[in-house]
């Protein structure tokens, strides 16, 4: 039988605030356990939270880049439940009324086709701490640094149909928040995080199958990997004569499975209430209008931008545009060298050859867009050439001089001399007497090699233009 | 609607509270007079009422986005039970 996969993701963001959600705690990253852990955070009695205006303004901020219904009236929530590292015994989280309701944005699949993806709501939150079972003498440790950390819970509709479309959803997602900068949207320290809801269905049926949901996935990668795992395994479930339970199961990377949490099946009425120790919150235009005054251009429209300006490929526009800094290093590497076509094939080409091999982001780049612009622009004023360029570029790896300086000591300047490249030519043509006779004769493949032959000799420096042209007039 | 010792059961668990087999009798026929007063007031009619999230006519203060406050861990981990290397120790709630 023929299976469709359907999924949805629920994607937690750490908004990138000073202080916590209800409190006036600091939310740095890797500081000491409890030291960012205050009375409020802690739940000592008698506390009363009190609303951070930044965390509200960076929800409304991405609402309003997803083009969502912004929630003028929003209401927050007890979710309840118990777990050591949650002191309050409950998440004050949104349920009927979210700061961000529907909205939507597009991905980009491998075919070049887009597609649009809705995002049921978004809602503000607060994070829980951690708990750390190693051994303390049969105890776990709590850390309630994260406690209270506010989070913005992205919903996604049921309208991914592969993990390779979940994957280009929760990239855009995250290209999206690194361009508001409203969180570092960081998988690996936990700053963004994933749990998919996967299920199958026989193709045509219009009824969903009954879904699990994996949690504990903290990679993009690992999120393809998961889903694949898991729609194979109810795949085997269903067609054994089996049926799929709904529950929640954890990705064991190391495995590369997912396996059953405990059954939660009572645990699971979280038993909602409103928040009585916070009012509703209420925005005004005036205050949305602010928000959305400060939104920068996003992926969409830069990739846009990109396409009829510099008149780059689609692809290359892509490539791109998908994180801020790398977009704005392009931008400066076109503008230094005067050359966007040039900019863009150094930087999606050799630039990001160096920066994966090394596992480095852009903003670690040995060289900057200064650097990389004045190589461009040597290329093109013909200090050298193209093949050049590249002994230069991977001398600017451990050299931080500049570019010109590191042409000039390494004698890497093209030789653009007629004079000089006549010599060359002569000593080609006198060393291969039987190519020059096969040319003369008409075969006109031969002359690449003689070229090649005196680029050789000249190590690559002579201007191919030239040697080209001095060949044809002697051997005419 | 009558709320039965097994609804008193699972609630109770849910919030962590040990009962007796007498007050959970009690509780469950306190809960379901309760439930008899919410089925009267459903009769009401509320079309064109607004949900009411609060009783207090005002809305949510904003605070500013700052630190305000300085790690006190050491003061407040003399309330703890059990701490070590800065973490608050509790029973292991891993299986």
């Amino acid at each position: 039988m023929e299976w469709e996969t359907v999924i949805g993701l629920e994607v937690h963001v750490q908004l990138s605030t000073e202080s916590k959600l209800f409190s006036g705690s600091a939310t740095a990253f890797g500081a000491e356990p409890n030291t960012q852990a205050n009375i409020y955070d802690l739940a000592l009695p008698g506390v009363l939270p009190v609303l951070n205006k930044e965390a509200v303004k960076r929800a409304v901020k991405f609402g309003l880049a997803i083009g969502a219904e912004i929630g003028k009236h929003s209401v927050f929530d007890r979710k309840n439940y118990f777990y050591p590292d949650l002191p309050k015994g409950y998440q004050v989280s949104q349920l009927d009324f979210p700061t961000v309701g529907k909205g939507s944005l597009t991905i980009t699949l491998e075919d070049g086709s887009e597609k649009v993806i809705g995002v049921t709501r978004a809602h503000m939150e607060e994070d829980a701490g951690k708990s750390l079972h190693e051994d303390f003498h049969g105890m776990s440790g709590i850390d309630l640094n994260r406690a209270g950390t506010p989070l913005l819970e992205i919903v996604s509709e049921p309208d991914l149909r592969s993990a390779r479309e979940a994957v280009a959803y929760l990239k855009k997602l995250h290209s999206i928040i690194r361009y508001l900068d409203i969180s570092d949207a960081i998988m690996a320290q936990g700053s963004m995080r994933c749990d998919a809801n996967v299920s199958i269905r026989p193709k045509g049926q219009k009824e969903f199958g009954t879904r699990t949901e994996i949690k504990n996935i903290n990679s993009f990668r690992f999120v393809e990997k998961a889903i694949n795992y898991e729609v194979q395994r109810q795949q085997d479930v269903i067609e054994d004569g089996g049926e799929i339970v709904q529950e929640t199961r954890l990705y064991d990377a190391d495995r590369d499975e997912t396996r059953s949490m405990r059954s939660k099946e009572v645990a699971n009425d979280y038993r909602y209430f409103p928040e009585p120790d916070l009012l509703p919150i209420e925005l005004d235009d005036a205050f949305i209008e602010s928000v959305r005054a400060e939104l920068p251009e996003l992926p969409d429209a830069r990739k846009e931008r990109f396409i009829r300006d510099y008149e780059l490929s689609e692809y290359d526009a892509g490539v791109l545009t998908s994180e801020r800094e790398m977009a704005d290093y392009f931008e400066a590497v076109a503008k230094h060298s005067g050359d966007a076509k040039l900019a863009a094939n150094w930087v999606s080409g050799d630039l990001l050859a160096l920066l994966n091999k090394n596992n480095m982001e852009i903003v670690d780049s040995p060289i900057d867009a200064g650097r990389l612009g004045t190589l461009i622009a040597r290329i093109k004023d013909d200090t050298i050439s193209g093949k050049i360029a590249k002994t230069v570029f991977e001398a600017m790896i451990e050299d931080s001089s500049g570019v010109d300086e590191i042409i000039e000591s390494k004698g890497l300047k093209q030789v653009t001399d007629s004079g000089e490249i006549e010599q060359l030519v002569d000593q080609v043509i006198a060393n291969n007497p039987d190519q020059v006779q096969q040319f003369r004769d008409g075969k006109e493949q031969v002359l690449g090699f003689l070229v090649g032959q005196a680029m050789k000799l000249s190590q690559g420096k002579a201007n191919p233009a030239i040697v080209n042209e001095l060949l044809r007039k002697k051997m005419a | 609607m009558a709320f039965d010792k097994s609804e008193v059961e699972k609630v109770a668990q849910l919030a962590r509270l040990h009962m007796s087999e007498a007050e959970t009798a009690e509780v469950a026929s306190r809960i379901t007079d309760i439930l008899a007063l919410i089925d009267q007031m459903q009769s009401i009619d509320t079309d064109g009422v607004e949900p009411l999230a609060h009783p207090l006519d005002v809305t949510q203060p904003l605070r500013e986005d700052k630190v305000t406050e300085i790690d006190r861990r050491d003061e407040l981990q003399t309330l703890a039970p059990a701490t070590e290397d800065g973490l608050y120790l509790v029973p292991k709630v891993i299986e």
